[in-house]
């Protein structure tokens, strides 16, 4: 008996055994294989449509123009997207970080116009966008409120503060480009917009902050089964508000960055990237319903979807296919990764 | 005599003029598993939630080792050592044995980071303390994927971790093969021999018969019987006890166990 498989159920085994069968997750790259299988698969995803594209217009496409240009805003929607695959992982969703990018970034605006530090404007961005999250997370999780709704009531709140404040201004900050901020934040080096950089970094922390940290820990199994972990001492209200916190000092990020992009800031800044972030984190394999999820497929969700609108048009399409592409971009990997991912649930 | 490790007395509970428990004495020794079987409203879940510290008994007393108990609360009952592994609701199953065998006590460093290389090792002497030696799977095995039995082995290496001396396992073969249950005897066996005490709860007779040192039979808030398995000649002798107390006329002959 002991020395054949018994299946998952084999019960004592024999300590000199041990060498008579090696468990599939022993090879290194299996293991690897398995242990990553949502963040690969969204980077097949991106790897097929950049085929697609490379073929249908191989001239446009070895030009390093166009990935500079699209490197030069994905940064933004990696802020965004990253700590969105927390807030999702932990079972909630939060539909406020446009709003709340605009506002952390108009606080960033207001202090360099002022002539203060662009470093005091974004430590004021951070603050902000995490103030903003901790408000939003405590609405929902102390009040039970539907994260969808009040959430998407609060980005409406937050952006209609903005314009009965501003009136729709929008603020110029053209001596931006002078401070050395800028220099460390959004100049080139060697043709690599250098926000780039920055986006990694944020990412890689994010990684760690998800898959090695005690936060990360509990917002997986928060998000996997609440009553468990309330049993077991976690504070699961708390572990939501904080992960309410990351999106705010996400968007806090994004914010800062776009508008150091554009040098200047828009009452509206922040509101294209509702549908298209919360589009990458999905597209990046993490599923909705919460307990796990994938922060480097969400950065390749994000990257996939960048690189979308830039390259229909630079496939030789017209504009006007971009939405069709887009949408049927997000369907077929949602499909692949229900495919790739059945395993539980 | 053995070493008592908890103790009810006259334990009560009320909700207004409804009473859950009506005078519970109950003790559990060091190193027993001791069964507690009842109808459904016999009080097993109340008792359950008060042991565990989650529901205050109206009056009574809780000793631990001897000594009574003041102010009884979650926090206390985890100080004396109680761990309680509910039916459906103890682990996370989408994620690995080791996340949840660690839940909510971490291996970090101060900055809190995992140890992983730590947990890891832990988790598997932990398995092997309560006998779950399977090769097929590993501490970072998702638990969706353990079968019903394994996966009460899971929360039972975690209540080890987490310093029980005495694990409730509330149905944890209930809707579990036969295979299956005895592979959480086997787990349960190795418990006790490591001189921790299991409190059992089954709505199967016959599973709680086999694995028990002793037994109490609730009935109505009450304790119907107590019973040590040497004064039980079979599994059929509780069964007809437990059918005398639910249909006393009818079944009246049948009580010899009740004194």
């Amino acid at each position: 008996m002991s020395d054949t498989i018994q299946g998952p159920t084999t019960m004592a085994a024999p300590p000199t055994s041990k060498e008579t069968w090696r468990h599939p997750q022993d090879n290194p790259v299996r293991r690897f294989i398995s242990a990553n299988r949502a963040s690969l698969g969204s980077l097949a995803v991106f790897l097929v449509m950049m085929a697609i594209f490379v073929a249908a217009n191989p001239t446009v496409f070895s030009s390093w123009t166009l990935y500079a240009s699209v490197f030069t805003t994905l940064p933004v929607a990696i802020f965004l997207t990253v700590p969105l695959v927390f807030i999702v992982t932990v079972g909630e969703i939060d539909l406020s970080f446009p709003a709340t990018m605009g506002f952390a970034a108009w606080m960033f605006a207001l202090l360099v116009q002022a002539g203060y530090s662009p470093l005091l404007g974004l430590a004021a961005a951070l603050v902000t966008g995490a103030a903003l999250g901790a408000f939003v997370g405590a609405l929902v999780v102390y009040l039970n409120l539907s994260s969808l709704i009040a959430t998407l009531g609060m980005n409406f709140v937050v952006r209609g503060l903005i314009l009965i404040f501003t009136e729709g201004k929008s603020i110029s900050l053209a001596s931006l480009g002078d401070t050395w901020l800028y220099q460390a934040f959004s100049s080139d080096i060697f043709g690599l917009p250098v926000q780039m950089l920055w986006a990694v970094a944020f990412t890689v922390f994010a990684v760690y902050l998800y898959g090695r940290h005690r936060f990360g820990a509990h917002v997986h199994i928060v998000g996997d089964n609440p009553d468990s972990a309330a049993q077991m001492g976690i504070n699961v209200k708390m572990v939501r508000v904080k992960s309410f916190i990351f999106v705010g000092i996400g968007a806090g990020l994004a914010g800062v960055f776009s508008t150091m992009i554009n040098f200047t800031w828009w009452p509206t800044a922040g509101d294209g990237y509702l549908l298209p972030v919360l589009a990458s984190v999905f597209v990046g394999g993490t599923p909705t319903w919460g307990g796990i999820g994938t922060v480097v497929g969400g950065a390749i969700g994000a990257t996939t979807v960048s690189f979308i609108q830039t390259g229909i048009v630079g496939a030789g399409l017209s504009g006007f296919y971009v939405q069709f592409f887009n949408g049927l971009i997000i369907i077929l990997s949602l499909i692949g990764h229900r495919w790739n991912q059945i395993r539980y649930r | 005599m053995a070493e008592r490790l908890i103790e009810l007395r006259d334990i009560t509970k009320s909700y207004g003029n409804v009473y859950a428990l009506g005078g519970v004495d109950l003790h559990v020794d060091k190193g027993e598993v001791l069964g507690l079987i009842g109808d459904n409203g016999a009080g097993k879940s109340t008792l359950i939630k008060i042991l565990a510290g989650a529901v205050r008994p109206t009056s009574g007393e809780i000793l631990v080792r001897g000594a009574p108990v003041h102010g009884w609360n979650a926090a206390r009952s985890r100080e004396a050592g109680i761990e309680t592994v509910f039916q459906d609701r103890a682990l996370a199953v989408q994620q690995s044995i080791v996340r949840n065998i660690f839940m909510g006590n971490e291996i970090a460093n101060r900055f809190g980071f995992l140890d992983s290389k730590k947990e890891v090792a832990e988790a598997h002497r932990l398995m092997r303390e309560i006998g779950f030696t399977s090769r097929v799977f590993t501490p970072q095995s998702i638990v969706g994927q353990l079968s019903g039995g394994e996966r009460q082995g899971v929360a039972i290496a975690r209540s080890l971790y987490r310093d029980a001396d005495l694990i409730i396992l509330d149905e944890p073969t209930t809707a579990l093969s036969l295979t299956e249950t005895n592979k959480v005897f086997h787990f349960v066996r190795q418990v006790r021999a490591s001189g921790r005490s299991i409190l059992f709860i089954g709505h199967n007779i016959h599973h709680v018969y086999d694995i028990a040192d002793r037994f109490v039979v609730m009935d109505r808030g009450r304790v119907a019987l107590q019973a040590t398995k040497a004064e039980m000649s079979s599994a059929e002798d509780l069964i007809r006890f437990m059918e005398h107390i639910a249909h006393p006329t009818t079944a009246a002959d049948a009580a010899q166990g009740a004194a």
